[in-house]
């Protein structure tokens, strides 16, 4: 049993300030996000209409509505999919015992520091269709200058590269703290098997490292549809013809652009539920808890 | 004695070169758009467009970057930026401190609720409120300001539970000692657990530095003056095309690297501390 102080107001007190923190600027607007969600703004936002689950259901049966998840999806199927990959291959070669390892770590990591919007503004310029450095290699190499931004498909492989880009150092952090708690006798004792670098990867490495690839997984998946409003934004403004239009970026627009504050409370909600079974399976699987950057 | 190396030797030796040509090689393109937004913040327009590209550094960069800085009132946002992000820092510390404080060292009816009610906020990012905060926010008369980018900010499960977890693992002899000294709760906390607990508050420090500058929804909506604005929505002014519908790059570079530095910094400086205290911890 540990010993405690023996004060019975003191931690309250202390306590308060995160408490009404969490009370007033997090659990109330939550709640009041479902409770919105069941109205509908009229007359210029000046009423609200009680309109019941109507606004889940228009948004269901929209197609543009439809489209948006499809949309949220494949851009973090993406993410997840290129970000892990490629970080696990760099923290592999970087997790090696050679001279300078440290400083080629912190070569390695440093996009954590970046934001969405820095991102957003260099892949902007990069992918530049006359000026860009993107065309210039596609150009000498391929002879062609693909129209990155202005085609729908492009304009999605173009974001999610340049997020992937943004969280690599995230991934890679992650990835060589996992790998350093892979014990290096069992290494050793499947090098001196004869195991090659292959299997040894595939038999003893990689399902070792399957609790911190699924803690990535879910974090690059609220990453994907929380974390990029920014380069959105400041890359393609969910065009063009909503091609990059986002679960997220489709609820920005709705409340701030189109006043509807109803259905954008219901998108709220839509989220919310999203983010708890994700948290949930989190939780369910390895029982650890999931960082969203707050 | 190099020349007559063992087949196996030979092969390890192979391997570390391809390790560090792969390293140097991924480290450089890694860091190519990074390079390239430098090159270009320092070329003038006629430059900056000119094609094929030019990959040297131009005499533009003192006029790009007193024109981002002067011109599109980046100046003002960083300082704005730079207080509301160490505010945010500090206070997040400095209250998650106090919490893992009173749910590691006290006892107290419904600890266990509590703690989780903290930690169930994890679950709330900022879409999933976005609309009634904003309402609440402007209600309180807080709109347009600094407490608006500050107050709702303040509480933290991540912050909670690393000292919780941090403080967990400190022996418990610890606190009879200071008791048999008469040392109470606060300077215990300020004088015990705090020196005993920097790689934790470095990695807390730079998690919200770098998510608090890095904000961009939040303001974009919320801080309707250019006055009171933060850095990131300064970034969006400079590729909104200008007045003759055309991005000046080598300018909108240059805002990108006076905008991207303060985080780095303070990355790369806590870098350590952030692996030990939070890559690491979490792996546990």
């Amino acid at each position: 049993m540990r010993s405690k102080f023996p004060n019975r107001w003191l931690p309250l007190v202390i306590l308060l300030p995160t408490l009404a923190v969490c009370a007033l600027f997090l659990y109330y607007p939550v709640a009041q996000s479902f409770s919105w969600s069941l109205y509908r703004a009229a007359f210029m936002g000046l009423k609200r209409l009680y309109v019941g689950t109507q606004n889940y259901v228009r948004l269901f049966t929209s197609p543009d509505y439809v489209h948006t998840i499809g949309v949220s999806f494949l851009f973090a199927g993406g993410v997840v999919f290129l970000g892990l990959s490629v970080s696990l291959a760099i923290a592999l070669l970087a997790n090696q015992k050679v001279r300078g390892a440290r400083i080629y770590r912190v070569s390695l990591i440093w996009p954590y520091a970046l934001s969405p919007a820095v991102a957003g503004t260099i892949w902007l310029f990069l992918l530049n269709p006359t000026s860009g450095v993107v065309n210039y290699f596609f150009e000498t190499l391929f002879g062609v200058k693909p129209d990155w931004l202005t085609s729908g498909r492009l304009a999605l492989l173009s974001v999610t590269v340049a997020a992937v880009w943004k969280n690599l150092g995230y991934n890679i952090v992650f990835f060589l703290a996992g790998l350093q708690n892979v014990p290096g006798e069992i290494l050793e004792a499947a090098r001196v098997d004869g195991a090659g670098a292959w299997r040894t990867f595939w038999k003893i490495t990689f399902p070792l490292l399957s609790p911190t690839t699924f803690f990535l997984f879910i974090m690059n998946i609220i990453y994907a549809f929380f974390g990029v409003f920014g380069l959105i934004d400041v890359m393609t403004k969910g065009g063009p013809v909503n091609a990059t239009n986002i679960l997220i970026y489709n609820l920005y627009r709705d409340a701030f652009q189109h006043n509807k504050w109803g259905m954008a409370a219901a998108q709220s909600v839509i989220l919310f539920v999203f983010v708890v079974i994700l948290t949930l399976i989190q939780f369910r699987t390895t029982g650890r808890r999931v960082h969203y950057g707050g | 004695m190099a020349a007559r190396m063992s087949p196996y030797k030979l092969r390890k030796r192979a391997f570390v070169v391809f390790t560090h040509a792969s390293l140097i090689v991924l480290s450089f393109v890694i860091a190519f758009p990074i390079l390239f937004a430098l090159i270009k913040s320092t070329q003038t327009p006629a430059q900056v467009f000119s094609y094929p590209p030019k990959f040297s550094i131009g005499p533009g960069a003192a006029e790009n970057y007193s024109v981002a800085w002067r011109e599109y009132n980046l100046g003002r946002l960083m300082l704005n930026t730079t207080v509301v992000a160490f505010a945010v820092t500090i206070g997040k510390t400095l209250l998650s401190l106090l919490a893992a404080l009173a749910l590691v060292y006290f006892d107290f009816p419904f600890k266990g609720l509590i703690f989780v009610f903290i930690l169930v906020t994890l679950m709330m990012p900022i879409p999933v409120r976005i609309v009634p905060l904003f309402d609440l926010v402007r209600k309180l008369g807080w709109g347009n300001s600094f407490w608006a980018l500050t107050i709702p900010f303040l509480a933290s499960a991540t912050g909670t539970f690393l000292f919780r977890q941090h403080f967990m693992s400190i022996p418990a002899s610890l606190v009879d000692a200071a008791r048999v000294d008469g040392v109470g709760p606060m300077r215990f906390l300020w004088q015990i657990l705090v020196p005993m607990s920097m790689n934790t508050v470095g990695a807390l420090a730079v998690i919200e530095f770098v998510y608090i500058w890095n904000q961009y929804l939040w303001p974009l909506i919320i801080i309707s003056s250019n006055k009171n604005q933060m850095i990131q929505i300064g970034l969006k002014m400079l590729t909104g095309a200008g007045p003759q519908g055309m991005v000046n790059w080598g300018v909108a570079m240059a805002g990108t690297v006076i905008t991207m530095l303060p985080p780095l910094i303070i990355f790369i400086l806590l870098q350590e501390q952030f692996m030990r205290g939070f890559a690491l911890a979490e792996e546990k």
